[in-house]
């Protein structure tokens, strides 16, 4: 195309000129068009977040108006369905945090070893076969894995520990640490086998081990995706909806200990939503605050885990 | 090859043989390294030289599928570190190696210093001070980061980690240490810097060194082995080899009409 315009004045007539001139604009005005298009593309998702952050301000706006800032952050009672009603997020915010750090103690530990496993130790035919079938594990929809804690892993927990109530937060987050696993296991795994071989040979040159290679060389130089794998396993814990609501109770409860029932956020938003309470309630504006709280707390670690990335960035 | 008689010996290979599983690198390689003394491997890409170079710290038992045959037996307890029964991180014990590229550990440069003394086991903070100065002078790098030993090592300059990756294998106090064109991505006073670092450190530890440079081959060096297709074709005294070579394909070679 080029070159045709570059020789176009002295070998071509003029019209076949002005031909090739058209159609240079013609392509200059679709790559245009390809680029316009693309770029309404990445502002939609742009823009829908920033429609779902305006209207749970604009909603939570309402919802303060009739509750004090200070009452929803310090009352330890949730009770928008009672005549003396309480808008506390505490026990909101302590049966979310109870199931999330009992559902990461689970992930995070095991989800690491694993990787370490699948990138350092384990032969290509071993890791061809684990992966796919640990990723399987991510495509097992919630709610299965939500009556499964409460039908399966209840009765055997009751079992070591016959005063476990039938709803808990043991039981939802075990199961939940279970589901985020490939989660970990399968980043952390990508960001270990990036790292240079180079790097491994420098180490297993100095005498070094495969364990000692894998801890104190590729973990470190790993680091950064591996965070970012913790991260992306917290905030899907802490937005886990399912599994909390089935097996862990529905009853708001200001308690740090895994073995009562609780709410958790995202448990009480589904409750309101299916239509316990009237529209336009107090009762019924307060799941647009939790969700804003809910919003924060997972924006907090994406930032915490963009820092991190930045901060310890691998430079090889 | 064997008109050439070395006082001492430091390791030794014979009909070493080398596949990458169903290819044969090298063949039937036989070649002394001198005790305290650089040896040099030269030759065209794919001659074998890293392939062998990598031969004496077992590298290549980290792929699947690679195969030794012969031996290299390593003095003065003549234990043939290619045996199977012998463990590949013993034989890294005692010969340590510097890379192509730098390839410092993401730690601060004291850690990467005593990264090998860690990995045998020496938890002592005395011992590992005096150990990481002793090895960061003897790689002329104390100086330019004493007041910065606990910073990460990635800061440092591609010479400064080539040097601090010298010093991270000096440490350990190997008994030869091997080079794989240790300054191919260094520019032209850092690679300089290597080089007399090389010759300071002979006198400490046997030296075997890969390079696609001859010059540099002429100028650390004091005994070359030309390489080609797999085979050392003509071993000797590194000024014979570049002043009066024996063999056709040697000085063709050097001389620049081959390679």
């Amino acid at each position: 195309m080029i070159e045709q315009n570059l020789r176009a004045p002295a070998v071509l007539t003029p019209t076949k000129a002005n031909l090739s001139m058209t159609r240079s604009r013609i392509s200059h005005i679709k790559e245009r068009l390809i680029e316009l298009v693309l770029l309404l593309a990445a502002l939609s998702s742009v823009a829908i977040t920033l429609a779902i952050v305006v209207i749970l301000v604009k909603e939570s706006w309402v919802f303060f108006q009739g509750v004090p800032l200070k009452d929803f952050l310090t009352d330890t009672q949730w009770t928008p369905l009672f005549d003396d009603a309480h808008y506390g997020i505490l026990p909101l915010l302590s049966g979310t945090l109870v199931s999330s750090l009992v559902g990461l103690l689970i992930a995070i530990p095991l989800g690491t070893i694993i990787a370490l496993y699948l990138s350092e130790f384990a032969s290509f035919r071993m890791r061809e076969i684990a992966k796919p079938v640990l990723e399987l594990l991510a495509a097992v929809p919630t709610v299965v894995y939500g009556y499964f804690a409460f039908l399966v892993v209840t009765p055997l927990l009751q079992k070591l520990y016959p005063g476990l109530p039938g709803f808990n937060l043991l039981s939802a987050g075990l199961v939940m640490g279970v589901m985020i696993i490939p989660y970990v296991s399968s980043l952390s795994e990508d960001a270990m086998r990036a790292v240079p071989m180079n790097l491994r040979e420098g180490s297993y040159a100095m005498g070094a081990t495969r364990f000692q290679t894998a801890l104190k060389v590729v973990t470190p130089a790993a680091f950064s995706g591996i965070a970012a794998a913790y991260i992306l396993a917290v905030s899907r814990a802490v937005g886990e909806t399912m599994v909390v609501a089935l097996a862990a109770g529905m009853q708001p409860n200001f308690t740090w200990s895994p073995l009562e029932p609780a709410a958790t956020m995202t448990a009480f938003i589904v409750q309101v939503s299916q239509g316990d309470l009237p529209h336009g309630s107090i009762g019924y504006q307060s799941i647009f605050a939790v969700g804003l709280t809910l919003f924060l707390v997972t924006l907090c670690f994406n930032l915490l885990g963009f820092w991190l990335r930045r901060r310890y960035r691998e430079v090889y | 090859m064997a008109d050439l008689t070395l006082e001492n010996i430091k390791a030794e290979s014979k009909n070493l043989n080398f596949y990458y599983g169903g290819f044969q690198a090298l063949k039937s390689i036989s070649l002394p390294v001198a005790d305290k003394k650089v040896t040099a491997l030269i030759g065209p890409s794919g001659c074998g030289k890293s392939t062998f170079l990598r031969c004496f710290n077992r590298m290549h038992d980290l792929y699947p599928g690679n195969r030794y045959e012969g031996s290299i037996t390593l003095k003065p307890d003549n234990v043939n570190i290619l045996a199977r029964e012998v463990d590949p991180i013993e034989v890294r014990m005692r010969i340590s190696m510097v890379f192509q590229k730098p390839n410092p550990f993401p730690k601060s440069i004291y850690e990467n210093v005593a990264y090998g003394l860690r990995v045998r086991g020496i938890k002592n903070r005395a011992l590992l001070d005096e150990k990481v100065e002793e090895a960061l002078t003897g790689a002329a790098l104390w100086n330019e980061v004493k007041d910065r030993l606990d910073q990460l090592a990635f800061n440092l300059s591609g010479g400064q980690q080539q040097r601090l990756c010298i010093a991270r294998a000096l440490a350990t106090e190997p008994e030869i240490l091997l080079f794989d064109e240790p300054t191919s991505a260094l520019d032209p006073i850092a690679t300089a810097s290597i080089e007399e670092l090389i010759a300071q450190i002979k006198n400490r530890v046997s030296i075997l060194i890969v390079t696609h440079n001859m010059q540099q081959a002429a100028r650390v060096s004091d005994y070359t082995a030309y390489m080609y297709l797999g085979e050392v074709i003509e071993f000797d005294v590194t000024d014979s080899i570049f002043i009066k070579p024996k063999k056709k394909q040697t000085e063709d070679y050097i001389t620049g009409r081959f390679g």
